[in-house]
């Protein structure tokens, strides 16, 4: 066993502390700061990370509320911001060349949020590239590291955000989840990733992958942390009118309420695709912990659910192939010299954009081209209905669905790049909650042996992420201490 | 603003471009509408015209990383009341759709627009040309937003430069458009005016082609009169006027004719007019093959018309261009060739409405105002709005004309005077000395001064020459200025040439 973490690193005990005065969030970040300058270089969390503002934005919280502010639970939290985050006057490349430089004139909704909440932030943090990606390892600058083994991938997209919440160099983080870019690398680096239901919180300022699918979501070490983050940037917002209103604040204490009663089920015949007998092992054991809590298991079927990555890579790519049309080298980003427009489009394109995203957008051109949409992006919203309809009718019976975030442990770097296929089935669980739109949460559920993170993925009704966080957190507290802390963050120290 | 259209066409113009002998030309128009919303269609920014290049932007409408729409509810409203004018059915769910191509002044790399799913289907304008009313009627009436401007300054020497305003990206626009009904150059330019006329009166576009507030593409193809299969068609882009629309069609359908006459085939192409050459040259190729690569809109949700809210827009449109053209033949009772004339906007059909009113004579306030004020309107080029006489003034006049308290003739001095002088006609009449003269003694002593200047001609009629006597009623209405009551001057002469 790890050692417990320090009551600091909780960010509602970070928040409180700040709020009533007794440490500043001065002291705070700079703890944050210190770390992430020990660890950072050696993980490559971030993208761009800037020491100096992060101690003026916590000197700007103990401003607000030395002069009798009300701030939120999360004043004077650190919290890292996934690079595909706008943030105004704040590089945001989105881990591409093609934004190289780029300074958005205006914050996200989520941003402009934690802003308003007295956050502090710690730097953009390290990505696939346009967040394509299952390893952080398509970024156009480097590859960031597993905090847990620096050899291993911390999963992606959002592998900056998940290492550098689980190496402490930030308490909470964001990331975007299009078919798994939360919940993979929170399971890849052990803590809690949610994908919020679709429309439970604003795209406004989320660089734009696949629209229908992206959803921001929380990084954090406990479930109430998840929680406290997911109240802050939860709810409708007009600028995005795929938003809705139906997504509101989770009382912090129904966490604490129990599985007694609940109905989980396991959705058996999607894991006979192969799973890791470790994590079945784990499945096993946190179905067992829930069981004896007082929750009814039961299994499920998803039947269309091993259809999801087909489906997944005809609408995903169909949209990014649009959505990344405006990098054209017309008015802003990286432009290549050429003579003429149709030139200039092709080299700005074929220089700005790495292989993966070159290769999604050339799939989905294909896929929505005169002759072949009826066949692959008609057929693949037809089925992505299917799936849809699959989840409603397992969460009529059951209140969640359990299941594993990865079929197998981080992987090594470099061990899958030039197998894109092996890549995307590592996608298998978390793509169907994606195309269904539904909440699902990836927490921790212990290590194997050669002490690697597993997390597992619980899959809830639109809008019933609450659910979903009260079991996660009932395992919490029941299962003594999945999270722990990787050697990096204790200075190297082996635990 | 525009002046007043020109009286209908004469039959032989009525004629141009339409197809000789035994070819039928086939036309079906597709026309943008910017729509006149304060804002544009998914963004808060002003859509006001002319306004300096990029300055009327945000990053919503220049499409940087991260935005997204929010729709224009006005813009929807403005769409649904068209629709509704045209007597379309208002679909209760559309979708909107991205048309995906690459272009400098395209900032997003795709434009929201709507493709199999429209807003409105159906409907039809009517036109009158040569006499006879017809329906066109429409496919689709659709919401999209509008593209940048794309600038191509000289630039210095050797270099090619272009530039880009986005102001106009993501102003609002409906296109419109017809089923292949059209049959000549004539009929689209009275469907273009039709058109114009009934989104003016709904006052959601301002119908002015030269600042791009209408745009309109023709499709073009000729056929040998009888056969129902449609010929291979061209498209025409780039009319910047109904005239030029006109013309576009009258010179592509003789190309087309004399192509298939010599034996030839017509090659489905995009055509650009070129109006100072009076020519509508090909496009080059590369720039027309594209594949559009329509999806539904992620961003944006189907967009859904509760029924009663469709029917509230209904009860709250305005009065149509065929409404008041009734409405004024069967309330005021003048010809329907006036009703036409005094509806060419709404401003127009107010004004008269107000003068026939006040004056109490429907016909005389229609005739003022068809001749003598839209003649000086056609002059000056100006709308009824900006017309000098207001519409109170001009009904007095006429009333004083109606009840023969003035003569015509003094009435159009009188309204010569009222254009640069802000007085009521009454006033200007005892001011000027333009009263009647109508008592028997003036009379008389005019007559007797016109009959001792013309000794010779007052013989000639007491001589029983009749015609002569009219020469003395002209004299005598010169000699008073026309001011002399013309039927009472006439029996001042006959008495004096009596009594004399």
């Amino acid at each position: 066993m790890t050692k417990k973490p320090d009551p600091l690193e909780t960010a509602e005990s970070i928040g409180r502390a700040v709020r009533n005065r007794e440490r500043s969030a001065v002291e705070v970040a700079r703890v944050f700061v210190e770390r992430a300058e020990r660890s950072a270089p050696r993980l490559s969390t971030y993208l761009h990370r800037d020491g100096a503002r992060t101690l003026e934005m916590a000197a700007e919280v103990d401003r607000r509320l030395e002069s009798g502010e009300k701030l939120s639970p999360l004043a004077g939290v650190p919290i890292a911001l996934k690079d595909n985050l706008c943030t105004h006057g704040i590089p945001t490349t989105c881990g591409s060349r093609i934004l190289e430089g780029y300074l958005p004139p205006y914050d996200a909704h989520v941003v402009e949020r934690l802003r308003a909440a007295g956050a502090v932030f710690t730097g953009k943090t390290n990505c696939d590239e346009f967040a394509m990606g299952s390893s952080t390892e398509n970024s156009a600058y480097f590859p960031t590291r597993n905090p847990w083994d620096l050899d291993r991938v911390p999963g992606g997209s959002s592998g900056g955000s998940a290492a550098t919440v689980a190496a402490l160099e930030a308490s909470l983080a964001l990331g975007s989840d299009t078919g798994g870019s939360v919940r993979q690398p929170a399971a890849f680096c052990g803590v809690f990733g949610l994908k919020p239901t679709y429309g439970a919180v604003s795209r406004y300022g989320l660089v734009a992958f696949a629209s229908s699918l992206d959803q921001i979501g929380p990084f954090a070490r406990t479930a109430r942390d998840v929680a406290l983050l997911f109240n802050e940037i939860c709810g409708r917002d007009e600028r995005d009118m795929t938003s809705r209103s139906d997504a509101t604040p989770i009382d912090l204490e129904s966490l604490e309420r129990g599985v007694r009663g609940m109905k989980i089920g396991i959705p058996r015949d999607l894991l006979s695709v192969g799973v890791d007998p470790e994590i079945t092992a784990s499945l096993d054991r946190v179905t067992k912990k829930l069981s004896g809590e007082g929750a009814e298991i039961l299994d499920v079927t998803l039947p269309h659910a091993r259809y999801s990555i087909a489906t997944y890579y005809l609408i995903a790519p169909a949209e990014a192939s649009s959505n990344l049309a405006r990098y054209d080298g017309v008015r802003y980003g990286f432009r290549a010299k050429s003579d003429d427009l149709q030139t200039m489009y092709a080299s700005t394109r074929g220089k700005g954009f790495g292989r993966e995203v070159r290769r999604r957008i050339l799939l989905g051109t294909y896929a929505l081209s005169a002759g072949y949409y009826d066949a692959y992006y008609l057929r693949a919203m037809k089925v992505r209905t299917l799936v849809r309809r699959d989840f409603d009718q397992a969460l009529l019976r059951a209140d969640a669905i359990l299941l594993p975030t990865t079929p197998t442990p981080p992987f090594k770097l470099g061990e899958k790049v030039d197998d894109p296929l092996a890549m995307y089935l590592n996608d298998i669980f978390s793509i169907p909650a994606s195309l269904a739109g539904a909440p699902a949460l990836s927490f921790p559920s212990g290590r194997t042996r050669s002490n690697l993170p597993i997390g597992l993925q619980l899959v809830g009704r639109p809008f019933d992420e609450g659910t979903l966080l009260r079991i996660a957190r009932t395992w919490e507290k029941k299962s003594g201490d999945p999270l722990g802390v990787p050697p990096i963050a204790n200075g190297g120290a082996r635990t | 603003m525009s002046a007043t259209r020109p009286a209908p066409e004469s039959p032989s113009k009525a004629e141009a471009g339409a197809a000789p002998g035994r070819y039928e030309t086939v036309v079906g128009l597709e026309v943008h509408a910017q729509l006149k919303t304060a804002s544009k269609i998914f963004c808060c920014c002003s859509t006001k015209f002319g306004a300096r290049p990029n300055t009327q932007v945000c990053p919503i409408c220049l499409g940087l990383p991260g935005v997204l729409p929010i729709l224009n509810e006005r813009a929807v409203r403005f769409a649904v009341m068209t629709g509704i004018a045209v007597g379309g059915t208002i679909a209760v769910r559309s979708v909107f759709a991205r048309k995906n191509y690459f272009y400098p002044d395209l900032p997003k790399g795709y434009q929201i627009s709507q493709y199999d799913r429209p807003l409105c289907s159906g409907g039809t304008v009517e036109i009158h040309v040569g006499g006879a009313w017809k329906r066109i009627g429409l496919v689709r009436i659709h919401l999209e937003e509008d593209a940048g401007k794309s600038l191509h300054p000289e630039g210095r020497q050797g270099v090619n430069t272009t530039l880009v305003d986005l102001n106009r990206s993501g102003v609002p626009l409906i296109e419109i458009v017809s089923e292949p009904e059209i049959r000549s150059g004539a009929e689209a330019y009275d469907y273009l005016i039709r058109l114009k006329q009934i989104l003016v009166y709904l006052d959601v576009c301002d119908g002015n082609m030269e600042e791009g507030s209408l745009r309109c593409d023709a499709n073009v193809s000729v056929r040998p009169r009888g056969q129902s299969v449609f010929g291979t068609k061209t498209e025409i882009k780039n009319m910047n006027s109904f005239r030029n629309v006109e013309r576009a069609i009258a010179f592509e359908t003789e190309r087309q004719i004399r192509l298939l006459e010599s034996g030839g085939r017509v090659v489905q192409e995009t055509l650009l007019w070129n109006a100072d050459k009076g020519k509508a040259e090909p496009m080059r190729s590369k720039e027309e093959a594209h594949d559009y690569r329509y999806f539904p809109e992620p961003d944006l949700l189907p967009l859904d018309l509760e029924p009663p809210w469709i029917e509230s827009v209904r009860s709250a449109l305005p009065e149509l261009p065929h409404q008041v053209r009734e409405r004024l033949t069967r309330d005021f009772g003048i010809p329907e060739y006036d009703a036409e004339v005094l509806t060419e906007t709404r401003a127009l059909a107010s004004y008269y409405e107000e003068v026939a009113r006040r004056s109490g004579s429907a016909k005389l306030a229609s005739n003022w105002i068809m001749t003598e004020v839209n003649g000086i309107r056609n002059k000056e080029g100006q709308s009824i709005e900006e017309f000098p006489i207001r519409p109170d003034r001009l009904g007095t006049l006429v009333r004083m004309i109606a009840e023969e308290r003035i003569s015509g003739k003094i009435g159009k001095q009188l309204f010569e005077m009222m254009l640069t002088r802000p007085e009521d006609p009454e006033a200007l009449v005892k001011s000027q000395g333009l009263l009647p003269i109508d008592d028997e003694a003036s009379l008389r002593a005019i007559a007797r001064e016109v009959i001792a200047a013309n000794p010779g001609p007052a013989a000639e009629v007491r001589a029983g020459k009749e015609r002569t006597f009219a020469f003395l009623v002209g004299q005598a209405m010169k000699q008073s200025r026309g001011r002399a009551h013309p039927e009472k001057i006439q029996d001042a002469l006959k008495k004096e040439l009596e009594a004399t």
